[in-house]
């Protein structure tokens, strides 16, 4: 018989989020019923794609203030033993990783996390993970009894549309989530952003250290990623450093990115860098030391001085357009 | 106020990490280190008990081989004492048999307000503890803070989120994750490095804390690791020198690829 599969299904405004669209399309291909749980408002705006992308149901609960992943974290433990999903696939987002840790002390379940692939083996269950900053592979796979909690990293899958009608809605009431529950959201704070999501672009220009200072990020980064319709992403060190917020973050405790073109500029290369760049369809890298680790991957390298080379690209790219 | 902060002591992350080849998990056994994640747990902890004007600081730590070493920098820095749970039947540990551990050590420590983790630690970054851990004590669970406030028997958090934060409540005891950055962790200073040496450190097995050896360690983990590879690796293009006309070669490369 085939799997049934559950997803921890995501917004972002109103639709569903990038990394839920992944973990349905994956779910498509190995289980037989994919169905969806999702905590949060307009769950009827975002049933046509959830169920264009392989939900044949939405199991939709109002989260009443509270924190979607506590809310969701109560509602599984309350759904899961009356229909007996194979598989519950969490994103690795913030409220993913709340959902999956608090339903795994609530069913005393392990979870697998930090996935980045599944496969079936009969009747085993394995979701591979990259360590040691991306350069080894390790497969495990779960023991005892199903329902197996996995979390999987954004950008893991493509997310592709299967043309299935729109999810059935099925409201679930709010449940009582215990002492978990009294924690109460009292403000959303919605940060400006320019230009595409950094998990989503086209073209992602990152900025490291070899930028020299902050003040050269905007001039550097920003301007080319805008003038290639992209987001400007960044290395840890410039994080840390305050030259620009986590949420530019790229790499193992960053975001993952895909996009059609990376382009570092000043990283050294670092394996926990690479880890969330590597998959990137196109790089092009620039570093004045030809000897840096980050030359081992790019489709382009160019050595030599960011302040020199990047400003006359940036010069070029304008008088075209 | 008093406050636990669940501190890991890991091997260094500068030098490569290595899977021991019997068991496929970390290998653990040199010199452990503080997890730089942690310290800004324990300094949040001690500004948080110092404006509470009372209290003390408590670390909780799992960790093999009776290891102090990061405990020790944690006490310098301020803390008043320590729980270390070191025991062989805790090895080869999954991430829920670690929170059943950490949280019998937080009901074993006394009257908690809160308990204060990191949002994921550097070595194994499941990131799971923190909800783990409040799901356990059944206390709230306010992750990805980045600042927080205790008033009046309730904690205020700014929960970090996608599209920026959201500001977060809960009466205590709580959990609480917070990010690196949260605050600048203190160095410990020479007097603080001194009285460390004798703060107390309360070492503890599985059994003490009411665990049984059949449910930790490799009898309690429910996942197997089935198979360990190198990853595949990109291989590099061309490589071109600057000399001053590179960025043509740049445009070309991305009329190629049809970005612009
Ligand atoms: C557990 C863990 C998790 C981590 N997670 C991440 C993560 O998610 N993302 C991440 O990025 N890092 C991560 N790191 C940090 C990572 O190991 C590196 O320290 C970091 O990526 C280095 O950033 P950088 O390349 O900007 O800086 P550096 O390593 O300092 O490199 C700067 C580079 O700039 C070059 N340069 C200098 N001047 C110029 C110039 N004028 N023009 C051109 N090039 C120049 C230099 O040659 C050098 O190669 C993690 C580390 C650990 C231990
Ligand atoms: C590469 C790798 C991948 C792994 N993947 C999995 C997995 O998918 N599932 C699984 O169940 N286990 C996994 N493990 C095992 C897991 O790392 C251990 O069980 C570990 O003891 C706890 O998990 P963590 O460090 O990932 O916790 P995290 O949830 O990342 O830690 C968050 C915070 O909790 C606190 N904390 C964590 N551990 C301790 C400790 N020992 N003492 C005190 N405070 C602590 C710290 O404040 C830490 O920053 C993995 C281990 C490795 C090395």
């Amino acid at each position: 018989m085939g799997l049934k599969i559950w997803v921890f299904a995501e917004a972002d405004g109103d639709k569903p989020a990038s990394a839920t669209l992944e973990l349905l399309t994956k779910a498509r291909e190995i289980g037989e019923t994919v169905e969806a749980v999702y905590v949060g408002a307009n769950a009827d705006a975002l049933a046509g794609a959830l169920g264009d992308y392989g939900a044949s149901k939405v199991y939709a609960i109002d989260p009443g203030g509270r924190l979607p992943g506590v809310i969701g974290a109560a509602a599984l433990a309350e759904l899961l033993p009356a229909n007996s999903p194979d598989i519950v696939l969490f994103a690795q987002s913030y409220d993913g990783r709340d959902a999956i840790s608090l339903l795994s002390a609530k069913l005393d379940k392990p979870v697998l996390t930090n996935g980045f692939t599944i496969r079936l083996d009969g009747d085993k269950v394995i979701i591979g993970t990259q360590i040691f900053g991306g350069n080894t592979l390790v497969d495990a796979e779960f023991e005892g009894e199903a329902p197996y909690l996995a979390a999987i990293r954004p950008k893991s899958f493509a997310a592709e549309p299967g043309g299935g009608a729109p999810a059935t809605v099925e409201t679930v009431p709010t449940p009582d989530a215990g002492r978990a529950g009294e924690a109460k959201v009292l403000d959303h704070h919605v940060e400006e952003r320019e230009g595409p999501k950094l998990e989503e672009a086209v073209v992602v220009v990152s900025g490291g250290r070899g930028l020299g200072s902050a003040e050269n990020y905007g001039p550097l980064v920003d301007d080319l990623a805008k003038l290639l319709h992209g987001a400007s992403g960044a290395s840890r060190a410039i994080v840390d450093a305050g030259w620009v917020p986590y949420a530019k973050q790229v790499g193992q405790t960053g975001k993952t990115v895909k996009p059609k073109l990376y382009v570092a500029i000043g990283i050294s290369g670092a394996t926990q860098h690479m880890v969330g760049m590597k998959g990137s369809d196109n790089i092009i890298a620039n570093n004045k030391d030809g000897e840096a680790p980050i030359y081992g991957i790019p489709d382009l390298g160019v050595v030599g001085d960011a302040t020199k080379v990047v400003p006359k690209l940036i010069e070029a790219l304008k008088a075209r357009s | 106020m008093n406050v636990v902060v669940c501190v890991k002591q890991i091997p260094d992350p500068a030098t490569p990490g290595k899977l021991n080849a019997d068991s496929n998990t970390l290998e653990r056994a040199g010199k452990l280190i503080l997890d730089e994640s942690d310290s800004f747990g324990v300094e949040m902890a001690l500004q948080l008990v110092d404006k509470a004007g009372g209290g003390e600081v408590t670390l909780v730590s799992m960790a093999p081989n009776d290891e102090v070493s990061g405990l020790r920098t944690a006490l310098a820095m301020g803390a008043a004492k320590a729980i270390l749970v070191s025991d062989p039947a805790l090895a080869g540990s999954d991430s829920l048999t670690t929170a059943k551990v950490i949280a019998k050590s937080v009901e074993r420590a006394g009257d908690i307000d809160l308990v204060l983790t990191a949002t994921e630690s550097t070595d194994g970054y499941t990131g799971t503890i923190p909800g783990q851990v409040a799901g356990l004590l059944d206390w709230p669970a306010l992750t990805f803070a980045k600042e927080v406030e205790i008033a009046d028997g309730t904690v205020k958090i700014q929960r970090q989120t996608e599209a920026g934060y959201d500001v977060v409540e809960a009466s205590l005891p709580a959990v609480v994750s917070v990010t690196a950055g949260v605050v600048e962790p203190r160095y410990p200073s020479f007097k603080g490095i001194m009285a460390a040496k004798n703060k107390p450190v309360d070492k503890v097995t599985a059994a003490d804390l009411g665990l049984d050896a059949s449910e930790v360690g490799w009898s309690g983990a429910r996942q197997q690791i089935v198979s360990v590879e190198k990853a595949p690796e990109r291989q590099a293009g061309e490589k071109i020198e600057d000399d001053g006309s590179a960025y043509e070669q740049i445009v070309a490369y991305l009329e190629k690829l049809k970005v612009i």
